[in-house]
């Protein structure tokens, strides 16, 4: 791969839908990476393909042409069962519409992560109502989604992206399905997490939302129509071999992952 | 074990759905109550049957002559079981194994007593058939060696008989008549306590040489009387067959039968009675526990169709549960369990509600059966309804696996 230290590279990907008798090309060559610690916003319209890309980079699909890797792993050699473990391990979830089971206690919710990783049962309680502290639940623990408040139940959510210590959150309209206030505090609490080091990927269409971002991609049918990181520019100035222009790996990693130990800790 | 982890999860997936999921169970409930109350119906009463046979001896054979006529045309089968046979049966120096032999020739007649009449059985025997047969006496005593050596007008009679004949037990003095003939009651038998399976309520015995001479109008074979049926004791349990085989091979040698022929009368032994009754109830009983064992089927059916739906309502959970990091084989158990518990529970509730039918039947007075619920049946009920969840739900549990993740995150 081009950088090999990077936490997401994604190098001339395709996806090509078949519906029926045409081809829809969701995603057209787009090449990005994504480097440990940044904090991106995706746009674009619906239809744009940032959604597969999404998805793509989720390993909830897979491409149909070019080459993704994840820490260095390239998904086309791995095996379904050692997909779900890296979503597991290293990726986030976070919904429009929060994906809460219904009638379960948040604490159960937000173990869940942590049940599919064979974590025993006495420590990942322990390990959910510390994810709920530090989206500031701490006191909603045993209530059930119907019991709490949208922006509560999408801080559920979040915590149960958080538990497994991703490095990688991935949010899709993460504030859709909220008013401008709780969205606001739902955005506040991303960034808190951003400086305390985790890697944000946020997708949307709202202006707003992805201003906030440091870094903003732009996407189009299916390609990057910009992308504020001058460094890693477009996917076509990559694809043309402007090597100068490769991306600049941010000089934060090592801090990153004691600030992320640190993290741990103090929860 | 991980296989542990998915019970809880299982459990808590019901609980959120408790009227559906009674309503599922419902089917496997009745199943396995209907599999059990029946099978235990039967055992009761084929214990019940066999209690009686056996308390009425089981080292007693009975020889009854062949009822079928030999060849074509040969019109009304010669009987040849006669009192010659029976003294001859009697000699111990070539029965060593046979303690017993009561002759038997009874035929149904009318007793009166004053303006009371009853048409009874009324068989002509000797002393010992009362301790070959077991009776015990209510009233008096049964027939002596000295009446039946003396063919006295003397008989004992069942309780129904007396009863009908003299609106009391307490009869013994008594005079009954039959066809004309004066009849001494010398003794009234206890009342079996059921009309079941050898009950003696409705019978008369009398000294077999007056039932040869006087009462019935007994035919010969070459001299001598002819009989219903002998009632042997072999001397002990294990020597039934010895005996049985003495009895064969007295009996071909008197009726002059070549090695080619066949006997010409039949030995019965509590044994194969026990046998003969053992196989009809468990056939009968097989019989019923398919016909209960089909709503088990329906109740597995439903279970699938509730698993279905339940899937289908929860696609966007396992969409979920798969970007969370579930494998396959989680969301395979996760539904294979559900299933798994939703059975055994609705099996645990159809043996809890068998158990008290079962303990009912007990406290009812006088119901002629218990229900015997045996530890077999209960395996095989909890296995039976745990093989209905694992079958019935692996179908939708496959169907959960199968389901794309981006497309059941989406799903509305």
């Amino acid at each position: 791969m081009a950088d090999s230290s990077a936490l997401v590279d994604m190098h001339d990907i395709s996806k090509v839908y078949q519906m029926g008798e045409t081809k829809v090309h969701a995603l057209n060559g787009v090449t990005l990476s994504i480097e440990e610690g940044e904090y991106v916003a995706i746009v674009g319209t619906s239809g744009s393909g940032k959604s597969t890309l999404m998805n793509i980079i989720g390993l909830l699909d897979s491409p149909t042409e070019g080459v993704f890797a994840i820490r260095g792993q390239r998904a086309s050699g791995l095996t379904g069962r050692q997909m779900a473990d890296l979503r597991n391990m290293e990726i986030g979830f976070v919904f429009q519409q929060f994906n809460l089971l219904a009638r379960t206690p948040a604490w159960r919710q937000v173990e869940l992560p942590l049940f599919y990783a064979n974590v025993a049962r006495s420590a990942s309680r322990k390990r959910a109502l510390e994810a709920l502290a530090q989206v500031g639940l701490a006191e909603r623990a045993d209530h059930r989604p119907d019991e709490l408040s949208g922006g509560q139940q999408q801080r559920v959510a979040i915590a149960r992206a958080l538990v497994n210590r991703p490095s990688l959150l991935l949010a899709d309209e993460p504030t859709g399905a909220l008013d401008t206030r709780t969205g606001e505090e739902v955005m506040a609490l991303f960034e808190k997490l951003h400086e305390e080091g985790l890697t944000l990927v946020i997708i949307t269409h709202d202006q707003e939302i992805a201003e906030r971002a440091h870094r903003v991609i732009t996407m189009r049918d299916g390609v990057i129509v910009s992308d504020s990181d001058a460094a890693t520019t477009t996917a076509s100035g990559f694809r043309n071999g402007l090597s100068g222009a490769a991306p600049a790996p941010l000089p934060r990693p090592v801090a990153i992952e004691q600030d992320k130990e640190k993290m741990y800790e103090a929860v | 074990m991980k296989l542990f982890r998915y019970f809880p999860v299982a459990v808590d997936s019901i609980a959120a759905n408790k009227m559906r999921a009674s309503l599922t169970m419902l089917g496997i409930i009745i199943g396995v109550a209907a599999v059990l109350t029946i099978l235990g119906v039967g055992r009761g009463a084929s214990a019940n049957i066999l209690d009686e046979v056996a308390s009425q001896g089981t080292t007693r054979l009975t020889i009854s002559p062949s009822t079928e006529s030999e060849g074509e045309g040969a019109g009304a089968p010669v009987q040849t079981l006669t009192m010659g046979d029976v003294r001859a049966l009697s000699d111990a120096a070539f029965h060593p194994d046979i303690v017993e032999v009561v002759p038997q020739y009874g035929g149904s007649i009318q007793l009166v007593a004053g303006s009371n009449n009853k048409q009874t059985r009324v068989t002509g025997t000797t002393a010992d058939y009362a301790e070959v047969h077991r009776l015990e006496m209510a009233e008096g005593r049964f027939l002596t060696e000295d009446e039946i050596a003396q063919m006295s007008n003397v008989i004992v009679i069942g309780t129904a008989v007396a009863t009908d004949l003299f609106e009391r037990t307490q009869v013994v003095g008594e005079s009954v008549r039959i066809d004309g003939e004066p009849f001494t009651v010398v003794g009234v038998l206890k009342e079996s306590g059921n009309a079941g399976f050898g009950s003696n309520d409705d019978s008369g015995f009398i000294p077999i040489g007056a039932a040869h001479g006087r009462i019935f109008n007994v035919p010969r074979y070459r001299g001598e009387y002819i009989v219903t049926s002998v009632s042997a004791n072999a001397v002990s349990e294990e020597r039934v067959e010895a005996a049985e085989r003495q009895i064969e091979q007295t009996l071909r040698l008197r009726h002059g039968l070549g090695a080619d022929d066949d006997n010409d009368f039949t030995i019965s032994t509590q044994a194969s009675l026990l046998d003969t009754i053992g196989t009809v109830t468990n056939t009968l009983t097989l019989l019923l526990s398919s016909i209960a064992a089909i709503s088990l089927v329906v109740g597995g059916i439903g279970i699938m169709n509730i698993m279905l739906v339940s899937v289908t309502e929860r696609t966007k959970e396992i969409g979920l549960r798969k970007a969370l990091g579930a494998h396959t084989s989680d969301v395979l158990l996760q539904f294979l369990i559900e299933s798994l518990v939703l059975t055994l529970l609705g099996g645990l509730i159809g043996i809890a509600i068998s158990y008290g039918l079962a303990l009912l039947v007990q406290r009812i007075p006088n119901f002629p059966i218990d229900l015997l619920i045996g530890v077999d049946a209960l395996v095989l009920a909890v296995g039976v309804s745990a093989s209905c969840g694992l079958i019935f739900g692996l179908y939708p549990a496959l169907r959960a696996t199968r389901l794309d993740p981006i497309e059941a995150l989406r799903y509305e």
